[in-house]
C-alpha cells in the first residue's frame, strides 16, 4: 500500500490551514467590527461552501481555471501557472472550500468579546493592531484553536471539490479520500480500510484535542 | 481648562432623546456627574474620550481642539489619551495585574507606586479572574492612572468597594490627583456619594 496519498493529504491540510490562518485573522477582525451591506454580501459568499455541494464548487473552479479560457488561460499564458489537475489547484480549492470553517469561530469569538476591552486599550494609546495582537487575539485562544483544528480536519476529508479540480494523479493530486474511493472501485477493500482507518484516527485525535484544550479553558472569565 | 459643548442623539424606549451639555471644567478640578439611568452619563464620558462621536459639538482641552465637528476635527482616543475607568472594569483576562500596568507604561517606579496605592503589590502576578470585585476595580483605576493622563474619566469607579476601602482609596487618590494636576470627571448614580472628594457636581438630564 502506498503512503503517498496520506502524506499528500497532510501536506495539503497543513498548507491550507496556514494560508487560511493568515487570511482569516485580519478578515474575521474586520468583519467583526460593525455591519454594512458589503460585509453581509461578503459573509454570504464566504459561507456558500458550507451549503453548496462540493462538486458544484469544484465544477465552477474547473471552469474558472481551465487553461483553455478566461482567468485560467491568462494565468497559463502570462505566468505559466496551471491550477487544474495540479497540487496548487488543490490548495486553491481547499482554501475556498474550508474558508468558513476557519473564519466562523474566529469572527464569532471576536464579536463576543466586550467592546470595552478594545476601547480600554485605545484609551491607553494603543493602535488597533497592537490591541488586536496583545488584547483581542490572546483572549480568543480556544476559538482560534478550534478554527485551526476544524479547518485541518475538514481539509483531510475533502473529496468532491478536490476530485473535480485535481483529478486522481498519483503523487500529485491523489489525496487519501480519493485513494479510498479508488480502492473501493477496484474492490481492494483492505487498502480502502487502511486509508480510512488512518484518516479516522488522525481526525479523532484532533477533535479530542479540541475538546481537551477547550475544557481546560472552561473557566475563562469570558465564558 | 476643558470646554465642552456637545449634542448627541440617544436612543431610548420612549423615543429619541438629546444629550446636550455645555460646560467648562477647571484644570485640576474634580467633578461628580450624576443623573437618572439612561440619561447619557457614560455616553458623555465616552464622547470626551473619543470612543463615541456626537452629532455636533466642540471639546477643547487647554486650548487644543479634541473635537470640532464644524471643522471636521476629531482626535482618535489614542491621541486624546484620557484615562478611562470603565463601569465593567474592562480588564484584560490574559494579563496579570503587573502586565496591565506594563501594557500602559514603561515606567517601573510609577508601576511600583501605583501597586502600593492600590494595595495590589502582593497580587501583581494574579490575573483578573483571581481578584475580588474590589481588587478588579482598583486595578481598573490604576491602569487608567498608569498613562499619567491630563484628564481622568471614571464611570462608577467605587461601586464594588467596601466603605473602609473606599475611604482609604479616595484619600490616596485625592493626593495623587492633586500631585498630577488631574482634571477628573466621576460618574456616580448616587448624588450624595463622593461629597468629600469632589469640588463640583453636575446633573445630566436628557431632552426629548
Amino acid at each position: 500500500m502506498e503512503l503517498s496519498p496520506i502524506w499528500l493529504t497532510l501536506k495539503l491540510a497543513s498548507i491550507t490551514t496556514l494560508i487560511l490562518l493568515l487570511i482569516c485573522l485580519p478578515l474575521a477582525w474586520w468583519l467583526s467590527k460593525g455591519r454594512s451591506i458589503f460585509k453581509i454580501i461578503l459573509e454570504a459568499i464566504i459561507t456558500m461552501p458550507l451549503v453548496l455541494p462540493p462538486s458544484v464548487l469544484g465544477f465552477y473552479l474547473l471552469l474558472a481555471f481551465s487553461p483553455q479560457h478566461g482567468v485560467g488561460k491568462w494565468l497559463h499564458d502570462t505566468f505559466d501557472i496551471q491550477f487544474v489537475f495540479s497540487f496548487p489547484g488543490l490548495v486553491l480549492a481547499s482554501v475556498i472550500y474550508s474558508l468558513p470553517f476557519m473564519i466562523g469561530p474566529i469572527k464569532s469569538a471576536l464579536q463576543q468579546l466586550p467592546a470595552s476591552l478594545a476601547q480600554a486599550s485605545y484609551t491607553l494609546g494603543k493602535t488597533e493592531r497592537q490591541t488586536f495582537l496583545k488584547v483581542l487575539l490572546p483572549n480568543i485562544k480556544p476559538s482560534l484553536f478550534t478554527a485551526i483544528v476544524l479547518t485541518f480536519a475538514h481539509t483531510l476529508g475533502e473529496f468532491g471539490v478536490v476530485l473535480m479540480i485535481g483529478g486522481n494523479i498519483p503523487n500529485v493530486t491523489r489525496v487519501a479520500s480519493i485513494a479510498v474511493y479508488d480502492s473501493v472501485e477496484n474492490m481492494d477493500y483492505a487498502t480502502a480500510n487502511t486509508y480510512s482507518l488512518i484518516l479516522f484516527c488522525i481526525t479523532f485525535v484532533m477533535v479530542m484535542g479540541v475538546f481537551i484544550f477547550n475544557k481546560a479553558h472552561a473557566k475563562s472569565p469570558l465564558e | 481648562m476643558i470646554s465642552i459643548n456637545i449634542e448627541k442623539k440617544l436612543k431610548a424606549y420612549s423615543g429619541q432623546q438629546w444629550l446636550k451639555i455645555n460646560r467648562d471644567f477647571a484644570t485640576g478640578s474634580i467633578t461628580k456627574i450624576y443623573g437618572p439611568s439612561g440619561a447619557g452619563k457614560t455616553t458623555f464620558l465616552k464622547i470626551i474620550a473619543g470612543l463615541v462621536e456626537p452629532e455636533k459639538g466642540i471639546i477643547k482641552v487647554d486650548g487644543v481642539a479634541w473635537l470640532d465637528t464644524a471643522s471636521n476635527i476629531s482626535l482618535s482616543p489614542q491621541k486624546r489619551m484620557a484615562g478611562f475607568v470603565f463601569q465593567n472594569y474592562a480588564l484584560f483576562p490574559n494579563m496579570t495585574v503587573r502586565q496591565h500596568l506594563e501594557y500602559a507604561t514603561n515606567d517601573k517606579k510609577w508601576i511600583d507606586r501605583l501597586l502600593i496605592i492600590g494595595k495590589l503589590e502582593t497580587l501583581s502576578t494574579h490575573k483578573p479572574d483571581h481578584l475580588s470585585g474590589g481588587q478588579q476595580q482598583r486595578l481598573a483605576i490604576l491602569r487608567a492612572l498608569a498613562i499619567k493622563p491630563q484628564l481622568l474619566l471614571m464611570d462608577e469607579p467605587f461601586s464594588a468597594l467596601d466603605p473602609k476601602m473606599k475611604t482609604a482609596l479616595i484619600t490616596e487618590l485625592k493626593l495623587l490627583f492633586a500631585e498630577l494636576k488631574l482634571t477628573v470627571l466621576i460618574v456616580s448614580h448616587n448624588p450624595m456619594e463622593l461629597d468629600g472628594l469632589c469640588d463640583y457636581s453636575m446633573e445630566i438630564n436628557t431632552e426629548v
